[in-house]
């Protein structure tokens, strides 16, 4: 990743800096102060309960088979199928999570 | 995989998901519910709920501040952008790009695609922050995957987990990064320790819970199948902002009417002193309540 000659230029940096913290700001934002006060419709209610199941098998796919644009089977793979493992046996979320990490860097020391 | 959702599932009809259930029946049964005593405790219990995280949010803080040195972005610019975006993946993608000699225009739009997630997360979490405008922008500021998913009870979210375990990752994050701008390399490549899959394995632990209707079964498995599917042919943050979509799964009626869905329903009926639906009754009966 070293780049030559001082790499980046600072104003390239500060550039994504002010753009993206703006962008993600908003983006953050948009939801609890545009829909401040406003209970949600009734008849989002069952869309808005599936989005964490929907969202959050996203994140532990992508998380542990994609890097960059492609789909890999590593490491993660297996740290993933441990803390499963963990979760089936309803462990506390401190042990999976230290199972998960246990079992990727215990295959990465041995590759 | 399949095996892992239906062990899951069967796993799922445990205790945790009646409690939420009735949780939400002794909410909607009164309009005026007794909420005297919130305790104060609660933001301690979103720290405390998030520490288990920490040593790994914090080590990626460290990673970020590195790779942001090598790639020459400066100190001061390294550490306001952990202090303002606080995003990790978007933000080691803008390292990535600039790094690899990419153009401005292309990290940002990198960064804000990876970071389009949290709109539909705000939005299903709004009812959660108080206050005027100013207040509700900074406090959405904790809003990120983690703190969401760990303050998510079941499909409503918990203000003082959110906030607290929110407040618990940012200083660890912002700690991170200032270690690794300032003692830049020498320092262990997260990834050496494994704590890149404890992310993968932490958002698995909190989705396992959520999977006791069919309902949520179908929207986790086609959100996964849709990310996975878009991973190779679109940019990164595309699949995972597309897979939100299968949530709308919760608009398909009848056939895989979700258990939770049902009983509300029912409770509604109920308040209104109609019988409970004749179709939950049924399936309550049913043996075979989970072929599809």
């Amino acid at each position: 990743m070293g780049v030559a000659g001082g790499g980046v230029g600072v104003s390239a940096a500060w550039a994504a800096v002010l753009v993206v913290g703006l962008a993600t700001i908003a983006i953050k934002a948009a939801g609890p102060v545009l829909a401040a006060g406003r209970a949600p419709p009734e008849s989002s209610g069952r869309v808005m309960h599936l989005l964490a199941p929907a969202l959050l098998a996203a994140l532990v796919a992508t998380q542990a088979f994609a890097s960059d644009e492609s789909l890999v089977l590593d490491e993660r793979g297996a740290g993933l199928l441990a803390g499963g493992v963990a979760v089936l046996l309803r462990a506390p979320l401190l042990v999976v999570v230290v199972v998960a990490a246990a079992t990727a860097a215990g295959l990465r020391a041995i590759g | 995989m399949v095996l892992a959702y239906q062990q899951l599932r069967i796993d799922g009809y445990g205790d945790s998901g009646r409690i939420d259930m009735a949780d939400g029946i002794a909410i909607r049964g009164s309009e005026s519910p007794p909420q005297s005593s919130a305790p104060r405790e609660s933001y301690r219990a979103g720290v405390r709920a998030v520490l288990p995280l920490l040593p790994a949010v914090a080590a990626f803080g460290v990673s970020f501040g590195v790779l942001a040195q090598s790639a020459g972005m400066g100190a001061a610019a390294s550490m306001t952008m952990s202090a303002t975006t606080f995003a990790g993946s978007a933000q080691f993608a803008i390292v990535s790009v600039l790094g690899a000699g990419g153009t401005v225009a292309a990290a940002i739009g990198a960064a804000v695609l990876l970071n389009a997630r949290y709109g539909p997360m705000g939005l299903a979490a709004a009812d959660v922050f108080r206050g005027g405008p100013l207040r509700r922008l900074l406090e959405a500021q904790l809003l990120v995957d983690e703190s969401w998913a760990l303050s998510n009870r079941d499909g409503r979210f918990d203000r003082r987990v959110m906030l607290g375990a929110g407040a618990g990752l940012y200083v660890g994050w912002n700690a991170g990064t200032a270690v690794g701008v300032l003692a830049g390399d020498g320092l262990a490549d997260p990834a050496t320790l494994g704590l890149d899959a404890a992310f993968p394995a932490l958002f698995l632990a909190l989705l396992a819970p959520l999977l006791h209707s069919r309902a949520a079964r179908s929207a986790a498995l086609l959100g996964a199948g849709v990310a996975l599917a878009l991973t190779p042919i679109t940019p990164a943050g595309v699949p995972v902002i597309a897979a939100t979509a299968a949530c709308l799964v919760g608009l398909v009626p009848a056939r895989g009417e979700a258990c939770e869905g049902a009983a509300r329903a029912d409770v509604e009926r109920a308040e209104r002193g109609a019988p409970p639906s004749a179709r939950r009754l049924g399936r309550w009966a049913s043996p075979e309540e989970g072929s599809a």
